[in-house]
């Protein structure tokens, strides 16, 4: 049995802080997480949750109070491991001074690579990011998702085995967005293991074949997009068009955009509405499911942690 | 090995780009301004007058660069968060570090050489043929390097674990005692108690000592500088850089970055 790509166990982080660092704010509690090979996971939570403390303990740009933490089998100490991993900082922000190829250049110079391969995987890494025409201008020139597409092309330039990627898609434009997926898509293809976290959700249900959310510092769920959603719906959205005035009651409940309205009911009561709208003179336009989604499994969790955090506070402990 | 030249040569280059090298401009108007004046003094102090001068205007300008750089080789890395994508490559902390070190020395000798041709040129100016002088000025311009690569890894040690403007005042602070080592070992010891004699023979031999290094006395009047002092100065530049660095290195090694 291969070892997973990404495993941590127990894994613990608190900064002290107040008078004389005598208390302790812990940013990330017992985590335990398995990512395997070739797989996309995605890390969700909201800001402050704990996402990017854990990139960094896996990257030892910080250290673990408690845990451990392995890439590839091997704990994130040994610098050997990191010639096979990529890593795209959050808002990363890198020598201004420098041109894009220049910055990939020096970067490929750590990775024992000749001259005419740096020069090679420079090329093809701009390109990959669309930066095929800008690799000659100093980065301090670079808008917020240029230093993004940069920070991408960084993370795939030695052809690493494992890409872990601190929200890859903040400060990109729908096209780089796209691009952002597509680069993603096409490290899981080549049998490459990706772990990025995010907080848009739409993102993570796309791409990943597992997620982890994780809320004020725990890990609160693992699993398949569709496992950790489950199969129960939100129930029925009924859109209609209706031409003349109606004081139909159903009418106050349905959201009007033009001439369309949409309508939610329960499942249940599906029959009834679609009566009562036709007895008011509407035209039925489509009738589907409302499947629970990734954000509706995101938010209960979030407004949980919150309700749980208010009631310590009430009780003062 | 490969990886500290990397970083380096990255670091000699930002400080190119980051036009450090302009204040060779600010050192030649200096130059040109002292050898006039000095061509206007009465003959046989010209020299001295010119080389007090080019030395100490050596020493300045580095020690400027040696505390300001070298503070902020680290701290800017760590503050405008350059350093995270480095980190995660095959690389090590204190590589990094070694590196960083590395390539402001680089920085300062190119700096601190281009000074003595420009120091040169100005004895030559005023002397013709330049005699005895330069040998002992090529040395005052190696303990002047030597000094500010010492106070480069001063800098880079308190940069790893306090504030850029912290580490401004202790490494200014420090250079400054150690002007004065000498002093604290003249001290009367026997009117101290045997506590204090201890201890400020101890710190006599723990800071640095900065004095040694300087030898604008020597070569203002063109004397001879022994092969033992530039031995002696080597190798303690060289012992007390590793001692430092490899603190320096110990701290950065278990930093978290924020």
């Amino acid at each position: 049995m291969t070892a997973p790509a990404i495993e941590t166990e127990n894994l613990t982080k608190e900064y002290p802080h107040g008078f004389l660092n005598l208390k302790k704010k812990t940013s990330l509690e017992g985590l335990n997480l398995q990512v395997e090979t070739g797989e996309v996971f995605g890390f969700i939570g909201p800001n402050g949750a704990g996402k990017s403390t854990t990139i960094k303990l896996l990257m030892r740009l910080i250290f673990p109070t408690a845990g451990s933490a392995r890439i590839l089998g091997k704990p994130v100490s040994d610098i050997d491991m990191h010639s096979d991993i990529g890593y795209l900082p959050e808002q990363p922000y890198f020598y201004d001074y420098l041109t894009a190829a220049e910055l990939l250049d020096y970067f490929a110079r750590f990775y024992n690579l000749s001259a005419a391969d740096r020069k090679e995987r420079v090329a093809r890494s701009l390109k990959k990011v669309g930066l095929e025409t800008a690799g000659k201008i100093q980065l301090r020139k670079y808008s917020k998702g240029m230093l993004q597409r940069v920070g991408m092309a960084q993370a795939i330039l030695h052809d690493p085995k494992v890409v872990i990627l601190d929200e890859p898609m903040s400060g990109l434009d729908p096209v780089g967005r796209r691009e952002a997926r597509d680069i993603i898509l096409d490290l899981k293809r080549d049998g490459k293991t990706v772990m990025f976290s995010t907080h848009i959700l739409s993102d993570a249900e796309m791409l990943c074949d597992r997620v982890g959310v994780i809320v004020g510092g725990k890990l609160r769920g693992v699993g398949a997009p569709e496992q950790l959603v489950g199969v129960k719906t939100r129930g029925m959205e009924i859109l209609f068009e209706l031409a003349s005035q109606s004081a139909a009651p159903l009418l106050a409940k349905a959201t009007r955009t033009g001439d369309r309205y949409r309508l939610q009911v329960p499942e249940e009561e599906v029959y009834g509405a679609l009566d009562q709208l036709r007895a008011a003179g509407a035209r039925i336009l489509s009738v589907a499911q409302v499947r629970a989604t990734l954000e509706d499994f995101f938010m209960n969790l979030v407004e949980a942690d919150r309700a749980q955090a208010s009631a310590i506070e009430v009780s003062g402990k | 090995m490969m990886r500290i030249g990397v970083v380096a040569l990255n670091t000699f280059r930002e400080a190119v780009r980051d036009r450090v090298l302009y204040n060779l401009v600010f050192f030649a108007l200096v130059m040109m301004a002292a050898s006039i004046i000095a061509g206007q003094i009465s003959i046989g102090i010209e020299q001295n007058v010119i080389v007090t001068l080019g030395l100490s205007a050596i020493s300045l300008i580095g020690l400027l660069i040696a505390v300001f750089i070298g503070v902020g080789l680290v701290s800017k890395e760590m503050e405008k968060r350059t350093l995270y994508a480095l980190l995660a490559k095959p690389v090590r902390r204190w590589e990094f570090l070694l590196g960083k070190f590395g390539g402001l020395a680089l920085t300062l000798a190119v700096n601190t050489a281009a000074m003595a041709v420009g120091l040169l040129l100005a004895i030559a100016y005023i002397q013709q043929p330049i005699e005895r002088a330069v040998g002992t000025v090529l040395i005052a311009v190696y303990f002047i390097w030597l000094k500010l690569a010492l106070v480069v890894a001063l800098a880079l040690l308190f940069s790893c674990f306090t504030t850029p403007l912290l580490a401004i005042l202790f490494t200014g602070g420090l250079y400054i005692t150690g002007l004065y080592v000498q002093e604290l070992r003249d001290l009367p010891m026997q009117v101290m108690s045997p506590g204090m004699q201890a201890f400020a023979k101890w710190l006599s031999y723990l800071l640095p000592n900065f004095e040694n290094f300087n030898i604008v006395a020597l070569a203002a009047h063109g004397r001879h500088v022994s092969g033992a002092l530039i031995a002696q100065n080597s190798l303690y530049t060289a012992v007390y850089c590793t001692i430092v660095l490899t603190g320096a290195a110990l701290v950065f090694s278990r930093r978290n970055l924020k």
